[in-house]
């Protein structure tokens, strides 16, 4: 009936295996999503989607049309590149905004800003040689 | 050789994504060649620091152990989510302190560390060089402390410096 009679059982059962890892994961991730219940912890359920969630999927993908189409497809790997390689920019920006949200907010189960020991005195100093330099070209 | 090709590593895995992208042929390969010298001439203007690869097999051996430890993870968080409240989680903030300082290293790091559901790298801290990680099952900080300096900074520390 369609072009999919052509693959054989075991590709199908592979591919039908991987698929359904895949999208199960990335329901649970979604599901998790849902129903954790700080901002923290919600951080962590989408994860699942985005690692073997992707992986699983791409490794579906390739297997069918490399069977299908009689040669290597291996094209969708890049989306598992890009996936992986740009996950981590998302969530620390949306992680270090709840920090700093929190942070500002006083909430209570944040670690607080330890200032770091030398960096304050530090760039107060450049502050003040970087005047200096302004007003009369000379550093302190 | 290096003013005309400044970055030939990234030159090959554009060449490469571009041959994945459309069909192999020879026209193709040279559009590709052609798009990614360009590109690569972009990149060197800007001027980044260039990452030095020290221990190749090492990187192998670390992609092996970060599979087998997404797997492991993916699982682990899975069964986490779908147990519901029946088990007693505690999650929290782990600061841990990184000795590692090459840029290439750390950027790697967090791709580990973020790709591994369960972990999240949320602050950096460079004059310290600490490290603010939010944990989803946080039993033992000795085991992650563990995890991340042993298994994963360590080889990094290897390739990278």
């Amino acid at each position: 009936m369609n072009h999919f009679d052509d693959l054989p059982l075991w590709a199908a059962c592979l591919i039908a295996a991987f698929l359904f890892i895949g999208s199960g994961l990335t329901l649970i991730g979604s599901f998790g999503l849902h129903r954790l219940r700080s901002f923290y912890d919600r951080i962590h359920a989408p994860t699942l989607g985005t690692s073997w969630g992707t992986a699983a999927i791409v490794l579906a993908s390739i297997t069918c049309f490399s069977m299908l189409q009689s040669r290597p497809v291996f094209h969708e790997i890049l989306i598992g590149i890009f996936v992986t390689l740009t996950t981590p920019v998302t969530l620390m920006l949306l992680g270090r905004a709840a920090l700093y949200r929190d942070r500002v907010e006083n909430n209570p189960g944040v670690p607080a800003l330890d200032p770091p020991e030398g960096i304050l005195d530090q760039s107060s100093q450049t502050d003040k040689s970087e005047s200096a330099q302004q007003d009369d070209g000379k550093p302190e | 050789m290096n003013r005309i090709f400044p970055h030939p590593l990234l030159m090959i895995f554009l060449i490469i994504m571009w041959l994945l992208l459309t069909h192999f042929s020879l026209g193709q390969l040279i559009v590709g060649s052609a798009i990614a010298f360009i590109a690569v001439q972009g990149m060197a203007a800007l001027q980044p620091d260039k990452p030095r690869l020290k221990r190749w097999d090492l990187l192998l051996k670390l992609t092996g152990i970060v599979l087998y430890d997404i797997v492991r993870s993916n699982i682990a968080v899975a069964r986490i989510i779908l147990q519901g409240g029946k088990r007693a989680r505690k999650s929290g903030f782990m600061t841990i302190p990184l000795d590692l300082r090459d840029s290439t290293g750390l950027a790697a790091l967090a791709v580990i560390i973020t790709s591994t559901p369960g972990t999240a790298w949320l602050d950096y801290n460079a004059a310290r060089g600490t490290l603010l990680l939010h944990v989803f099952d946080l039993v033992d900080e000795t085991v992650w402390l563990d995890l991340i300096k042993n298994r994963y900074e360590y080889l990094l520390r290897e390739i990278f410096e």
